[in-house]
């Protein structure tokens, strides 16, 4: 029984969170990677171009709301992800239009394209402060819990409980869907073997005929989806706040290198390998050794590795160590 | 210009944030003008300064000292103990698949070791009067040496991260700077025992003298007098004249007081500046460019690139330490939790492009504009709000809104202004000008 108790309390506080935290970091890494992979820049506006798309997506749940339009249990959010998407291409497209497109036309090298990407971000975050503000803003409605932890308590009989949020599977699932639709679309239909051909190599990829406006676009429109559902989700399940999604474009890039940049399995797998890693090293695991070990052995401290202050100092050493010893990321992407 | 419109006060206020910045700037032109080295880790090195400050300057905690002083001092040994043994491996044996592994583990096992022997001591520190001290303390002396000490602090973190990184593809560099300085940060917010973390360190010593004690000295009283004989002398009542005097010098204290600043951070920025320029033409200057611009026949002629792009990195970061300990001198505190990437990575870096990169004057110019932007983008908005939206009431959900939202138009303006000098003036507002003789 014991041993089921340990089982329930790691799924409990280590699992299912790593998971979610995982699956939206995931998503924000394929959208680095994409950009980088095919429009050949690190996009240093990635947390605010979706902190843009959740903004979108929380006016649009507002208004449902005043209209009284609602999902029932579902968050009626999911209602205005498509609005949200739509808003977010175009902003995305209106950015390319009047500021990437002339550096892709000078064939500016990477460092400059890096820094252009700086001044979006400045932008960016003006336009999401100015329309919706500073502050921390939550938008979920319906039901909250699939399971509480003390029905599940009383249903199973263990001193464990498990709770699992209602934003937690959603995340998952959702994620899942997404990913892989996109890994279809990437490798199954002609639009993306053509975008793989143009970010293996770009001459080439003209010769043989493919449009790089259309890849460009088509690039736009599938990073503006996983930036918008990224971005909501990970509203949904914390909450929305400018500065925090500024702040996730760190642990983002770490998945995104880790998991070999432009290899956009490389960064669904590195989303999850960021989030397990943070979330085990600051666990305290005291709890875990009281249930496993004979009560003689018990520790006295937290057993905890790092404390919970450094939870994006772990992301960022793994990405040094991985930069050091794998530049091409675990997964092989581009070598840096 | 603001001296007359707000108060020579603020005027002096920003003036002395733009040498500061100034200071920044010229760290960063340095690295990036210079040699072509992407640094998005100056929050870093600012905070380092910063902390230099902190520990040359307030007295230490006896206390403190006896209670984990010995705990800190075996775990720093043994950190020197473990980096001596990781760089004998390295020398002895040939790179290895066991080597890298005993090399990994060497570290995990130090790691936890020094964990388990300073948590005694950290906790003991930290339980010394929590609310005024509960750190170390520092060497109390003056805090004009912490501008030395700051340079060398982040020089020396410059030395560990150049090893590391800058074998790096540009972009890549700037990630991980970027990464670095994240985890200086939040070392320097948690290790409590060392810096006080969030709860900041106030009350910093002063090279310049206090308000307090200005008011009452006499030759400041004359100063101020005879400065404003004029309209002293327009107040016929004495008692009138006397309360007149007596706010004159009250302002004027601080505004002498940051005149002090203001000098010394001026002496800082000329010798900096005439340093600077005479490396730029120098022989050394004109490899650095070589580099540059060419890394692979610079490295034919012999120049060793690895080893430049090394020493310019912890040159470059040492300057801006040197910045990061005027600025908590100026301030008088430390916090911690005030570092953050946007103030002292971004904004940096649209001064070193506004201003233009390569150019030691631009690198001024740009960190007194865009600083001055910065500070000044919130009555600017306002006005400009107010001129177009002059028709429409004030009643006006959408002017009202935009009204609320006015400081937040700063960072609209700053991207703004780095997008258009990035397509129409893409080397800045004074270009690199170097003339071959």
């Amino acid at each position: 029984m014991d041993f089921v108790n340990a089982i329930i309390l790691l799924l409990n506080y280590i699992f299912i969170p790593a998971l979610t935290y995982g699956s939206q970091l995931a998503l924000g890494a394929i959208f680095v990677t994409l950009i980088y992979g095919i429009l050949r820049f690190a996009n240093f506006a990635t947390g605010d171009m979706m902190s843009f798309g959740t903004m979108m997506t929380i006016l649009f749940t507002w208004y449902f709301q005043s209209l009284g339009v609602s999902l029932g249990v579902l968050p009626t959010a999911l209602l205005a992800i498509p609005f949200g998407i739509i808003f977010m291409i175009l902003y995305m497209l209106l950015i390319d239009k009047f500021v990437f497109k002339y550096y892709r036309n000078q064939k500016s090298p990477p460092v400059q394209f890096a820094m252009v990407s700086i001044g979006v971000m400045f932008v960016t975050q003006a336009v999401v402060r100015i329309i919706i503000g500073p502050s921390d803003r939550r938008f979920f409605d319906g039901e909250k819990f699939i399971i509480k932890a003390r029905e599940f308590k009383e249903m199973t009989g263990l001193n464990e409980g498990l709770a699992l949020k209602s934003t937690q599977v959603l995340t998952i699932f959702v994620t899942i869907v997404l990913v892989s639709l996109l890994f279809w679309f990437l490798n199954k239909t002609k639009t993306g073997k053509s975008m793989k051909a143009y970010s293996d190599n770009e001459d080439l990829a003209l010769l043989s005929g493919i449009d790089p406006k259309k890849i460009v676009l088509v690039t736009w429109v599938i990073a503006g989806i996983l930036a918008t559902i990224g971005g909501a989700l990970y509203g949904l399940d914390k909450s929305f706040k400018p500065f925090t999604y500024f702040n996730n474009m760190l642990p983002i890039f770490a998945a995104a290198i880790v998991g070999g940049i432009g290899n956009p399995f490389g960064a669904f797998l590195g989303g999850y390998v960021i989030a397990f890693s943070e979330i085990l090293l600051t666990y305290a695991y005291k709890k875990f050794f009281m249930y496993v070990l004979p009560e003689s052995m018990e520790p006295d401290s937290l057993v905890q590795l790092l404390s919970t202050d450094y939870k994006f100092a772990v992301s960022f050493s793994i990405l040094v160590i991985v930069l050091i010893y794998r530049p091409s990321g675990i997964f092989k992407g581009k070598v840096l | 210009m603001v001296g007359i419109f707000q108060s020579w006060n603020i005027a002096l206020s920003i003036f002395n944030l733009c040498l500061i910045s100034a200071v920044m700037t010229m760290g960063a032109n340095i690295q990036w003008g210079y040699a072509g080295l992407i640094n998005f880790g100056i929050m870093g090195y600012t905070a380092l300064g910063g902390l230099a400050a902190v520990l040359i300057s307030v007295d230490p905690v006896q206390e403190a000292w006896r209670a984990g002083g010995f705990d800190i001092l075996m775990s720093l040994w043994l950190i020197v103990v473990m980096v001596l043994v990781i760089r004998f491996i390295l020398k002895r044996f040939e790179k290895s698949k066991i080597r890298t592994y005993s090399i990994a583990a060497i570290i995990i096992s130090g790691i936890l070791l020094i964990r388990f022997s300073a948590e005694p001591g950290i906790e003991a520190i930290e339980a010394v009067d929590p609310a005024k001290t509960g750190f170390l303390g520092g060497f109390g002396l003056p805090i004009i040496f912490s501008w030395i000490v700051g340079a060398l602090f982040a020089g020396g973190l410059a030395f560990i991260v150049g090893k590391v990184a800058l074998g790096l593809r540009a972009d890549y560099l700037a990630i991980a700077t970027l990464l670095i300085s994240e985890i200086v940060i939040a070392i320097i917010k948690h290790e409590d025992w060392l810096t006080r973390g969030v709860k900041n360190v106030i009350g910093l010593k002063r090279p310049a003298p206090y308000e307090v004690d200005l008011q009452t000295t006499d030759w400041f009283i004359k100063l101020v007098e005879k400065f404003n004989s004029g309209k002293l002398s327009l107040i016929e009542n004495l008692a009138d004249r006397q309360a007149a005097l007596n706010q004159l010098v009250i302002e004027g204290s601080s505004v002498f007081v940051k005149l002090c600043y203001s000098g010394l951070f001026l002496v800082v920025v000329i010798i900096l500046l005439i340093l600077t320029q005479k490396a730029l033409y120098s022989p050394w200057g004109r490899m650095m460019r070589a580099i540059r611009d060419n890394e692979e026949a610079a490295n034919a002629m012999g120049k060793n690139v690895v080893k430049q792009h090394l020493l310019i990195f912890i040159l470059g970061s040492a300057i801006v330490g040197i910045a990061g300990a005027m600025l908590v001198t100026q301030d008088g505190l430390f916090t911690p939790g005030s570092y953050r990437p946007m103030r002292y990575t971004f904004l940096i870096w649209v001064m070193v492009i506004v201003g233009g990169s390569g150019n030691n004057f631009g690198a001024i110019l740009g960190g007194f504009v865009v600083w001055f932007l910065w500070i000044e983008a919130a009555p600017i908005s306002l006005f400009l709000i107010n001129f177009f939206t002059a028709g429409i009431p004030e009643t006006n959900a959408l002017k009202a809104h935009l009204i609320e939202s006015v400081p937040y138009f700063r960072f609209l303006m700053m991207g703004l202004g780095l997008l258009f000098i990035m397509r129409y003036r893409p080397k800045g507002i004074l270009p690199e000008k170097i003339e071959i003789k």
